[in-house]
């Protein structure tokens, strides 16, 4: 018993450490070059791909969970991998296969969306 | 005016600006960024586990998490909660998921007043459409290399 709460305990530390580390990263850049959000959401979105192509995102995935996953780099990730089980396949599949993937999340993100902008109003900016 | 002195006077003023801005507070502003991102991921980790116990597994965990977080995201942004932790937290809350589900939720909200097809719909992906079409060309080129290799 022991020992499945330190596991559990690990978990959690190591999602924090790395999915903080990852926002930290963020945020450096945003403090010393004035991106915006959305041009950080595309640079990390595109940065979870290649690391995941070139092998490296996968390891990061094992070992953090969702310190991972849940950082925008982390749907580069569910791209880039579905691609390539898609691969495995066939021609078809491969191309097919990232969207195949991330259709969970633009869905949600999608009916989401459109429910909440039934239920709410947009409301004056308190700063 | 010539256009050198305008530009000398653009440039005076710029830096006066500059002088007059408060400097910015990297260390305060990294550590609410590192805090509120590894707490969301870690909420992310907690949904996780709950739905492992519930007996999901593999891409339906995977999947069945992050609709979890986007609707949080989404719920919270029609709340106006999101709004304010984004201010404290800067990168901690736009990274996670969260903050893509914020980005297609809050034109969706904000624009619905200049109609529901050209206001609320079109206006939801201004940012989430860049990140889809990069994406998914990023995606289709990773598969087209793994199929071809």
């Amino acid at each position: 018993m022991g020992q499945e709460m330190l596991e559990i305990f690990l978990a959690f530390l190591k999602a924090f450490a790395v999915g903080g580390g990852i926002c930290l990263i963020a945020q450096i850049i945003i403090n010393f070059t004035d991106l915006t959000a959305g041009k950080i959401l595309v640079y990390f979105m595109l940065a979870g791909v290649v690391l995941t192509a070139i092998g490296v995102y996968q390891p990061l995935v094992e070992f953090a969970g969702a310190g991972a996953t849940v950082p925008i780099s982390g749907f580069g990730y569910l791209l880039a991998s579905g691609a390539m089980k898609g691969a495995e396949k066939g021609f078809f599949y491969a191309v097919t296969g990232s969207l195949s993937a991330a259709s969970a999340g633009v869905t949600a993100a999608v009916v989401f969306a459109f429910i909440m902008a039934l239920i709410f109003k947009s409301r004056t900016k308190r700063n | 005016m010539t256009g050198k002195v305008k530009g000398n006077v653009n440039e005076n003023y710029l830096n006066y600006v500059k002088t007059q801005e408060p400097p910015t507070k990297h260390f305060k502003n990294c550590a609410a960024a590192f805090g509120v991102g590894g707490l969301i991921c870690c909420i992310g980790q907690f949904i996780r586990f709950m739905l492992e116990y519930a007996g999901l597994s593999g891409d339906e965990l995977a999947g069945a998490t992050s609709v979890i977080l986007i609707f949080l995201g989404c719920f919270l942004t029609g709340l106006g909660v999101y709004d304010r932790i984004g201010r404290y937290a800067g990168a901690g809350s736009i990274v996670p998921i969260t903050g893509f589900a914020n980005s297609v939720t809050s034109p969706a909200i904000e624009f619905k007043t200049e109609g529901w097809i050209y206001g609320m719909a079109a206006k939801m992906f201004t940012v989430a459409g860049a990140i889809i079409v990069f994406g998914v060309f990023s995606g289709v080129l990773v598969g087209l290399v793994y199929y071809f290799i």
